[in-house]
């Protein structure tokens, strides 16, 4: 079978957030960069599934050289060959977008993203690249087996869980429990620097939306201290004070 | 102008989110002397339906069908741009649940609308069309512009309140047009957690970390719960160390929530965890370690032992609970 992996390159989850430009631009500046860890997910589980049924797994990411980091750890880790679209990602329209002109002729029996990528969480590539691949789509995965053409999956419901079925080609998004990330060894380490990454010009698209400025939240005020001997007092403090309960 | 809702229907009812999102829209009619119109699909009895005019829906738009009574992302994006199209709506709204975070971005593709996620403002009218949503987790906003003759906004949960605005009720059938073929997924079990509050709906939380030692220390954590209506979290490494489920995790690679108070017990702060509950109006943390970083960010805080502390609280909440 043939997979393809939606990698987005984000920002280490450790990474104190700042602004620069006027707080329109996020500031890289001595900023790790990390594959989104859903997305890391959606890679161990494609290569699963090929070991075990055969196949190619293939990775796409939009982004300019400077994700190439990234890139070459998926291969490491055991994808197959990698995509890159020559582009700055502007917002999840575009990035669907480029990944549908991509994958529009070439086959690909599953496509897995990520819940959300952990920088602008929209988790919207899954669903916008399904519509304009004209395929079903299944969000936020917890597993998913293939038998044949068809993939059954269980997947987070708002206060529950569902197993749903569907059959090939489908577009899914990877939650949590889906696997667990696999580390790349010396031997994948190596070989990821021969294998195949295409660079691919982007497609024209239309600008939808655009982030005009960021803001970082207002720091709180000093936390008032209740001593353990009267921790009993929270209860009322909360009912009285903070009018919460 | 026009704007559509999706109001979903779970089992035949409405949650509080539809009442949100409805409530939402008809702010923004009210705004821009526009119109609100509800679109439902699934089986739903008129009496549960005619809510949605309570809440502000001047039409509602039911799609009865078999078939879409269970949550679909793919049919339900063709009803609900059916029905956007019938309508001439020029704003889409969505609460961002499960559901609607599957189903928005199909809509915005099939209309060709730019869209924004997790939005916890209303439209900013003056220079575009700008909303504010979250990023990094939590750590920022963005305000973004949708440049779309079209906009789909999927509204975060909890953040709007419901809004009593009674309209005449204006109740119409609709065919979903949709054949067997168009169903390409398919539900074979649902499994609801029945006597809990769902985590991403509840107004109070409790939240348990590696202070806690041990799942067999829980009842501290559910005791107070109970007594507060609250929902029960924990930390990443409680639920990577399974001593409970990855369900409750909550922080930046789990659950983001926003509820009203969140208790967090045995839990240091750590970067990754305060980008997924910074949002609470009201933090408590209680931590035996004095220089723990939920102390920079919380509201009230007790420094001491969770177990000496715990049994006092769950003894004062359980007296008021009592009156």
């Amino acid at each position: 079978m043939k997979i393809l992996v939606c990698v987005s390159n984000v920002p280490d989850t450790t990474t104190k957030i700042t602004f620069t430009e006027n707080n329109t631009l996020f500031n890289t500046t001595g900023v790790q960069f990390i594959i989104n860890p859903y997305d890391e997910l959606s890679l161990t589980r494609g290569l699963e599934l090929t070991e075990k049924l055969g196949g190619t797994v293939t990775t796409i990411t939009v982004g300019l050289a400077d994700t190439e980091a990234s890139i070459r750890k998926a291969l490491a880790i055991g994808a197959t060959d990698a995509v890159r679209i020559n582009a700055v990602p502007t917002d999840a329209y575009f990035v669907a977008e480029q990944i549908a002109a991509y994958a529009k002729d070439q086959n690909f029996d599953l496509i897995f993203t990520g819940r959300e990528s952990i920088d602008y969480n929209g988790g919207q590539v899954c669903g916008l690249l399904a519509e304009m691949l004209g395929l079903p789509s299944v969000n936020v995965i917890t597993s998913i087996e293939i038998d044949v053409n068809t993939a059954t999956m269980e997947r987070d419901i708002d206060g529950g869980r569902e197993t749903v079925s569907a059959n090939l080609p489908l577009v899914v998004s990877a939650q949590k429990e889906l696997t667990e990330p696999r580390i790349p060894n010396m031997r994948g380490i190596m070989a990821a620097r021969t294998k195949p990454l295409k660079v691919v010009e982007p497609t024209a698209s239309e600008l939808t939306s655009a982030a005009v400025s960021f803001e970082l939240p207002a720091p709180k005020g000093s936390v008032k201290l209740i001593s353990v001997e009267d921790a009993g007092t929270l209860i009322g403090i909360l009912h009285n004070e903070a009018k919460i309960i | 102008m026009n704007i559509l809702v999706f109001a979903e229907q779970i089992d035949g009812s409405f949650k509080k989110s539809a009442f949100e999102a409805v409530s939402y829209a008809s702010q923004i009619a009210q705004a821009h002397n526009g119109t609100v119109t509800a679109v439902v699909p699934g089986n739903v009895s008129d009496d549960k339906l005619a809510e949605l005019a309570k809440f502000g829906a001047n039409k509602i738009v039911s799609i009865k069908h078999d078939n879409l009574n269970g949550f679909n992302a793919e049919t339900y994006a063709k009803v609900i741009c059916k029905t956007a199209s019938a309508e001439g709506s020029s704003i889409v709204v969505i609460s961002n649940t499960y559901s609607g975070k599957s189903v928005a971005p199909r809509v915005a593709a099939r209309l060709k609308a730019g869209i924004a996620s997790g939005v916890i403002t209303m439209p900013n009218t003056t220079d575009g069309f700008v909303v504010r949503r979250g990023v990094f987790s939590g750590k920022a906003f963005a305000d973004v512009n949708l440049t779309t003759a079209i906009k789909v906004l999927a509204i975060t949960p909890n953040t709007f309140n419901t809004l009593e605005n009674a309209q005449a009720v204006n109740l119409v059938n609709e065919e979903a047009g949709l054949a067997d073929a168009d169903f390409t997924t398919k539900s074979i079990e649902v499994s609801r957690v029945t006597g809990k509050i769902p985590l991403t709906e509840a107004e109070i939380v409790i939240s348990g970390g590696r202070g806690l030692k041990g799942p067999e220390n829980w009842h501290l954590v559910e005791d107070l719960a109970d007594a507060l209506g609250a929902a029960t979290a924990c930390s990443k490494p409680v639920s990577d160390m399974h001593w409970r489920p990855h369900s409750e995790h909550v922080g930046q690679t789990g659950i983001t929530i926003k509820p009203n108070l969140y208790i967090a017990i045995g839990i240091s702060g750590a970067i990754q965890h305060l980008a997924g509950v910074s949002s609470s109006k009201v933090i408590v943390a209680i931590n035996k370690d004095a220089e723990a970083p939920f102390f920079k960010a919380a509201d009230y805080g007790i420094v001491g032992d969770a177990f000496e502390i715990m049994p006092k609280i769950i003894e004062a909440a359980k007296a008021f609970k009592a009156g």
